[in-house]
């Protein structure tokens, strides 16, 4: 029985039928790409390729075009991968953890949103290859022999737990938005009409056929995929923390890092989904999906998360101050007044105060307001993690041995390698596959849709029939 | 899907709701329905229908401890047997640091083996999209019911009616 409280709004706005649904979504997958798409599609292209050529300098000559030095041995290539890494979070968030809240408003931004994480992890992934120097030899993070003797990989070490939480990570979002992909391929192969498309979507679609059987098997596997993405999520930027958190380095030596870095991470992925997603449904028109219901009930997470990550800010600095350890508490005492203390400052302002504002309603509800806070956070994060790598480098022990960094054209241009490539793959899932997931929109659709005029659809719909009560309980999803 | 053969009626409707109050209603009337096509997951039509509850879960736990096992051995071999360090004072064989591991591995044979697994019960797989169909709309704004004329006892006269009574809005008759 649909029954929907009647103080929510509608999901998907517009009255759409389930043929509405699948024609709103397909057509863009069907028809030629425009030139908008042409013109953004050509414009990442060529941010790519800028970014390729410096990155095959990077491997051709070496990691010293880099603007490392001895003191601050890591800078920006970390600090990219861990802002990758953190963006794609929010879409295993609302793929994994919003489907075991039973959260119905995730089925209009998931496909997209896990699209975003599985880029976001392969520009993450470039950085790790990036930063080793000879990428020809990544294979020996793997548990090889070293070198083929005899001494193995330290499974001790949390880099190496990382190689595992990545690529794990990684497959396994592949994996269950490829199972997502399934039902909608085959939608599009049944509506294809050229044998080239016909071919690709069927092959894909692997004969999809939507028996009652398969949906239910479906539905246990998302279920349990849910189940296991969401302590995978939590696990990978925990480990990625930890790459900080067990050394000794002052500053980075805490033991708030793993839910800090969690946070964060979700924070600005859902800021990234924000961006993406703003976009997409005004060049898709995709309103009557992505409504402003759904754009103010990501704000709300966006300030959730920005709230624990100023918590925790405020936390490590207080500890810092009352651990009476001095070295602790010069490395904080020089992120916010030392030579640094622009990007200290330029992190504290865009990821404690900016989503904070989103305490109004109206700015919550403003297109504009939300698209513009959502890249302040994504730039807020990426300097928290340029604070916590660089600033607690840069004053090593010995004043002699004190250093700043600044980026060389190399380091830059392997930056802005990872957003060409992001935006490429980006572009190329908006035009070629479905941004919407069609199946769970529409079996959400009746269960909160204006299709009847009243707002209590489902209790009209059956008073209507004059049906008996059911005898199935069909609370959808 | 798997191959199909001999002939069939397909009861064509246009609701969710409809279809899924009609099963029941079919059944009871003594009509043995093969399978329902839906372009998304109704609740409580498979148990409507008849078919056992998926086992899915329990190949997936195998898979877990699948994993966790051959994950563990291997840590614990290399760490221990193979090659043993000591690292930071610690014992060769440090349990607490192949925690993530371990439950990385765990995560990753799950999920791939019961993929693996649901692909293959579905018959799921490349290859098979020319597979014939019952109807493409299926997967687009329809429920399609699929009744296997030879498996049934009544006239292919009284499915028909009884379908078109459940709500059908249309009957057809498929020959493969």
């Amino acid at each position: 029985m649909h029954v929907t409280s009647p103080v929510r709004e509608p999901l998907i706005q517009g009255g759409k039928t389930y043929a509405d649904v699948t024609e709103d979504i397909c057509r863009h997958v069907e028809a030629a790409p425009t030139k908008e798409w042409k013109i953004a599609f050509g414009l990442s292209l060529i941010v790519l390729a800028y970014g390729s050529v410096c990155l095959a300098w990077t491997w051709w000559e070496g990691l010293g075009v880099w603007g490392l030095n001895k003191t601050v041995g890591w800078a920006w290539d970390i600090t990219n991968f861990v802002w990758w890494v953190g963006i794609g979070h929010a879409g295993t968030l609302i793929s994994a953890i919003l489907l075991l809240f039973r959260q119905k408003w995730r089925t209009s931004i998931n496909r997209a949103a896990e699209a975003m994480t599985i880029f976001a992890v392969i520009c993450a992934a470039s950085f790790i290859l990036m930063h080793m120097g000879r990428p020809w030899m990544a294979y020996w993070a793997l548990p090889l022999p070293n070198a083929f003797g005899s001494l193995w990989v330290n499974f001790n070490s949390p880099l190496v737990w990382d190689v595992f939480a990545i690529s794990t990570y990684f497959s396994v979002s592949l994996v269950f938005w490829y199972i997502g992909l399934i039902p909608d391929l085959a939608t599009i192969r049944d509506r294809a009409t050229s044998k080239v498309s016909k071919f690709m979507y069927g092959t894909f679609a692997m004969g999809w056929d939507g028996s009652a059987k398969t949906w239910a098997r479906y539905e246990y596997i998302s279920l349990i995929l849910a189940g296991l993405s969401t302590p995978l999520v939590l696990s990978v930027h925990t480990i990625v923390s930890m790459d900080f958190a067990t050394s000794v380095i002052p500053g980075w030596h805490t033991t708030i890092f793993p839910p800090y870095f969690v946070a964060g991470a979700i924070f600005s992925g859902f800021a990234m989904v924000q961006n993406l997603m703003l976009i997409t449904r005004v060049v898709y028109k995709l309103e009557d999906y992505i409504t402003l219901e759904h754009i103010e009930t990501m704000n709300k997470v966006i300030t959730l998360t920005g709230s624990v990550v100023g918590v925790a800010y405020i936390t490590e600095f207080f500890i810092a101050w009352y651990g009476g350890v001095e070295y602790e508490y010069y490395a904080f005492f020089n992120r916010m007044t030392g030579p640094y203390w622009w990007a200290y400052w330029a992190m504290m302002t865009c990821n404690v105060i900016s989503p904070q504002l989103f305490w109004s309603r109206k700015l919550r509800r403003s297109i504009t307001f939300t698209f513009f806070i959502s890249v302040v956070v994504n730039i807020g994060m990426w300097f928290e993690r340029f604070v916590i790598i660089v600033t607690s480098l840069h004053r090593d022990y010995i004043p002699s041995s004190w250093a700043m960094f600044s980026p060389t054209r190399y380091d830059i241009g392997d930056y802005i390698f990872s957003f060409g490539l992001f935006f490429t793959l980006f572009l190329l899932f908006s035009k070629y596959l479905p941004v919407v997931n069609m199946a769970e929109v529409k079996a959400v659709l009746r269960s909160t849709s204006a299709q009847l005029p009243a707002k209590i659809a489902g209790v009209a719909k059956v008073r209507q029939r004059g049906a008996a009560e059911p005898a199935y309980n069909k609370d959808q999803e | 899907m798997a191959e199909l053969s001999g002939k069939y009626l397909v009861g064509v409707y246009d609701d969710d709701d409809t279809v899924l109050h009609a099963v029941p209603k079919l059944r009871k009337a003594g009509v043995k329905i093969k399978e329902v096509y839906s372009p998304f997951p109704i609740h409580g039509l498979d148990e409507a229908l008849g078919h056992p509850r998926t086992r899915i879960g329990i190949a997936a736990f195998m898979f877990g401890v699948t994993g966790c096992c051959c994950v563990l051995t291997l840590m614990i071999w290399t760490m221990g047997y193979d090659w043993p360090m000591i690292i930071g004072g610690k014992d060769p064989i440090s349990i607490p640091n192949y925690i993530p591991i371990t439950f990385e591995g765990t995560v990753l044979f799950t999920a791939f083996g019961m993929v693996i697994t649901f692909l293959i019960s579905n018959g799921l797989g490349p290859g098979t999209h020319f597979h014939p169909r019952f109807d493409v709309r299926a997967t687009d704004n329809k429920f399609i019911m699929a009744i296997e004329v030879s498996r049934n006892s009544m006239s292919e006269e009284e499915i028909s009616r009884a379908l078109k009574d459940s709500g059908a809005e249309e009957v057809n008759i498929k020959q493969f």
